[in-house]
């Protein structure tokens, strides 16, 4: 029974590395060298179907759909780590006082949290980004407040549950500092159910930042990003299908990859 | 057993029998179907044509309501609810004299009663607010006879015949026009149902002989380009014409519609703001110009339908116009834009915001063009996308912007155009100013000969490219889809859908 799991754990966990790797190296990658360059045009080349020259083909304007998959990789990645390395950290800090002390901070987070979830999330981030303007920044921070509340949340009850834990309590007796009961004690010990909450923050703020970037508040053209590439798409779907096809096949890829990778950690924690 | 599965089949049959039967009746064109549906983007502002301002609702109500003059598909004049007319000499006089034949839909004659109350109200002579701004001018609207009217204004202007495509509604009927809207066009009003579109049926009084041949015209709004698309291909529209390239290219390939190209009336443009640095140096904007390809642009956004310019004219307004595209050249020239931008101290380049509005896909993508362009010559521009509410307030009205993309919409005269560039005109969004522009604007606005008045619009053309006042890119082409069960749609200089002349093909 135990090879068995065990055999089933690594599969998802490769099967997730491979995916996420190539994806992640290729977004890497993309902001040093691309095979094109993303924004070139090419009069003579509009249109070119999926070929050695142009792996995806090229789009209306002839530039090549590989080479901005690639860079639309690299940015919708880097974004959407930005936005859980944000969401996550505040998630961290705020989670970890509340779910130790409770009280009156308790109280107002929490009800603050509860107010932001009322929100559909991507329509909250519209919002934001309306008051605040279109832009990567901005983005990031609107996606990034969007996701703050389900880390708070996450964080808190395990400092909840933890922190009537036995070795809490005589690290406490022996007068161990507050900060470092929160940080270096209790921390840890959340660490393996935290990695997958951000393994799956990864997967919603990457289809979040497509979703946002469909409809045009995200990345700007000429800028390529997964999102805006697919929006620019739609209107050739029926002439250069390969065009929609190669940025959504990428965001399936990347999706699909880290839900392995995170469904391959949780059953490593199990 | 077996009887029982027998009914059931021939059920069914029936049943199919029936369904097909409704499929047959309502969808495809059956024999004796003269009707035709036109798809258009965006609901309608207003019935009343007086206070219908969007050209999207201009171009139904065309068929509705006709007045003294109308265009026709040349661009030219010709008499409509005036059998004929004449301009007095010093120009201040213009004298109708009404056609008899002219019934309205609710079959009253047209009299010189309701030319008079018509001109008043657009003219606001009737309660002091001008519907028609041109037409303010008016001083007087007297009833010579029965069949005779006679306009006086303040002061000449040629192009104001022009303005007397006003409609010509019932005497006192301004208040009903909003709701149930009674004109003398080829078609009369059914119905209207807001987010859904306008009916409406043949005028069989119509004064022009033999038209309109279809029975029944209904515009409908179509809420995507995708979705037109699709509503063409299963035959729900007939006649679309605001295709997107691809959409032309689809629908060529399926051999069940024609699609035409035709020159709109809109003119594209880089706007750039003459008041903000850096673009207040006339270098720096010669450079922009230079840097700028516009044959990449139209055959990437427009693909080649469109007509490039030079100045602020349209090459439809021919006698007006002057081809001004060789200035700065159709095609990029990078390195005299790099000598301009190293002579003005720009030579490193600078950070260029280009607001666009982002429901105008047309505009979006041309802006994408204009950033890769600009790069090449050290600009470094980026795109920012406004609503389209934000950019009429903060860009058009407030002028707080760089550079903008947009198109203009253009009415028939030819001065339409160069008015806005007047350096006290409210519509002078780029902030240009010129004395020796403004002198010649008002020397062409009295003048009376035709020829001279065409040669000062000319010269004014020249300066504002000179001056490089801001970058016209082109005359975008329109794609417009017809049924190939239709015939008979004729193309406009102006923005309307003419369906008088369209037929059902025999």
């Amino acid at each position: 029974m135990p090879a068995h799991v065990t055999k089933k754990r690594n599969k998802y966990l490769t099967a997730g590395l491979i995916m996420t790797g190539t994806a992640v190296l290729l977004g890497i990658l993309a902001f040093f060298w691309t095979p094109w360059s993303t924004t070139a045009m090419s009069a003579s080349e509009r249109f070119a179907a999926p070929s050695f020259r142009h792996l995806f083909g090229t789009d209306n304007f002839g530039r090549d759909i590989f080479s901005r998959v690639m860079k639309g990789m690299g940015t919708s990645v880097m974004i959407s780590a930005l936005v859980v390395l944000l969401s996550a950290s505040v998630g961290i800090f705020l989670g970890a006082l509340t779910g130790y002390f409770g009280g009156v901070l308790d109280e107002i987070v929490m009800r603050v949290t509860d107010a932001v979830n009322g929100f559909p999330s991507i329509l909250l981030a519209l919002v934001v980004i309306s008051v605040l303007g279109t832009g990567r920044q901005n983005l990031i921070l609107s996606l990034g407040i969007v996701f703050s509340p389900s880390y708070i949340r996450i964080v808190r009850s395990e400092y909840l549950r933890l922190r009537d834990a036995d070795y809490i309590k005589r690290a406490r007796l022996m007068g161990v500092g507050k900060g470092r009961i929160l940080f270096v004690h209790i921390l840890p010990n959340i660490l393996p159910v935290f990695w997958v909450s951000v393994m799956i923050g990864l997967n919603n703020a990457i289809l979040a930042e497509s979703g946002m970037s469909y409809l045009g508040i995200g990345v700007q053209p000429p800028d390529a990003s997964l999102g805006n590439m697919l929006s620019d798409a739609q209107g050739y779907l029926q002439t250069a299908p390969w065009y929609a096809l190669a940025p959504g096949l990428a965001i399936v890829w990347i999706v699909l990859g880290f839900s392995l990778f995170s469904e391959g950690i949780r059953r490593l924690g199990e | 057993m077996k009887k029982k599965l027998c009914s059931l089949l021939l059920a069914a049959l029936l049943a199919m029998a029936v369904l097909s039967g409704c499929t047959d009746g309502t969808g495809e064109s059956s024999e004796n179907n003269f009707s035709a549906v036109v798809g258009i983007q965006q609901d309608i502002d207003s019935l009343d044509p007086h206070l219908a301002t969007a050209a999207g609702t201009k171009e139904i109500l065309f068929n509705i309501f006709e007045g003294l003059v109308k265009s026709d598909e040349n661009g030219n004049l010709i008499d409509a609810v005036a059998e004929s007319h004449t301009v007095s000499q010093d120009g201040l006089v213009y004298t109708f004299t009404l056609r008899d034949n002219v019934k309205f839909h609710n079959g009253n004659a047209v009299t010189a009663e309701d030319v008079k109350y018509s001109l008043e109200r657009v003219s606001g002579l009737l309660d002091g607010t001008p519907l028609v701004s041109a037409l303010s001018t008016i001083k007087s609207v007297d009833i010579l006879d029965e069949k005779t009217v006679q306009v006086t204004v303040e002061s000449p202007n040629t192009e104001l015949i022009y303005s007397f495509t006003a409609a010509i509604i019932p005497s006192g009927s301004g208040e009903e026009e909003g709701t149930s809207p009674v004109g003398t066009g080829p078609f009369s009003f059914v119905s209207y149902t807001p987010q859904e579109g306008i009916v409406l049926k043949k005028n069989p009084d119509y004064w022009q002989e033999g038209l309109p041949y279809l029975d029944q015209v209904t515009f409908r709004i179509v809420g995507s380009a995708e979705t037109a698309l699709m509503e063409l291909q299963s035959g729900a529209i007939d006649i679309y014409p605001y295709l997107t390239d691809s959409q032309a290219q689809t629908l060529k390939e399926g051999n069940t519609h024609q699609v035409v190209a035709s020159p709109s009336n809109v003119v594209q443009a880089l706007f750039l703001n003459n008041a903000v640095a850096p673009l207040d140096n006339v270098l720096v904007r010669q450079a922009i110009l230079y840097a700028i390809d516009k044959e990449e642009i139209n055959e990437y956004v427009g693909g080649g339908t469109g007509s490039l310019i030079g100045s602020a004219m349209l090459p439809s307004l021919a006698d007006n116009y002057v081809d001004l595209n060789s200035v700065y050249g159709t095609k990029a020239n990078v390195e005299k834009a790099k000598e301009l931008l190293a002579e003005a101290g720009y030579a490193d380049g600078f950070d260029l915001v280009i607001d666009i509005p982002s429901n105008y896909e047309f505009h979006m993508q041309t802006g994408e063009v204009i950033v890769e362009q600009l790069k090449a010559v050290g600009i470094n521009a980026s795109i920012n996308p406004v609503e389209w509410d934000t950019w009429l307030s903060d860009i058009y009205n407030g002028r707080n912007y760089t550079a903008t993309i947009s198109g203009i919409t253009c009415d028939q005269t030819p001065g339409y155009l160069l008015n806005r560039f007047q350096t006290q005109s409210s519509k002078n969004f780029i902030n240009y100013s010129n004395a020796e522009y403004d002198e010649v604007y008002l020397k062409a606005q009295a003048e009376q000969d035709m020829e001279k008045k065409a040669g000062y619009y000319k010269q004014l053309q020249q300066i504002l490219a000179d001056d490089a006042a801001t970058a016209f890119l082109q005359v975008p082409g329109n794609m417009t889809a017809i049924s190939n069960r239709l015939e008979g749609y004729k193309f406009y200089p102006i923005y309307v859908q003419d369906m008088s002349t369209v037929s059902v093909k025999k």
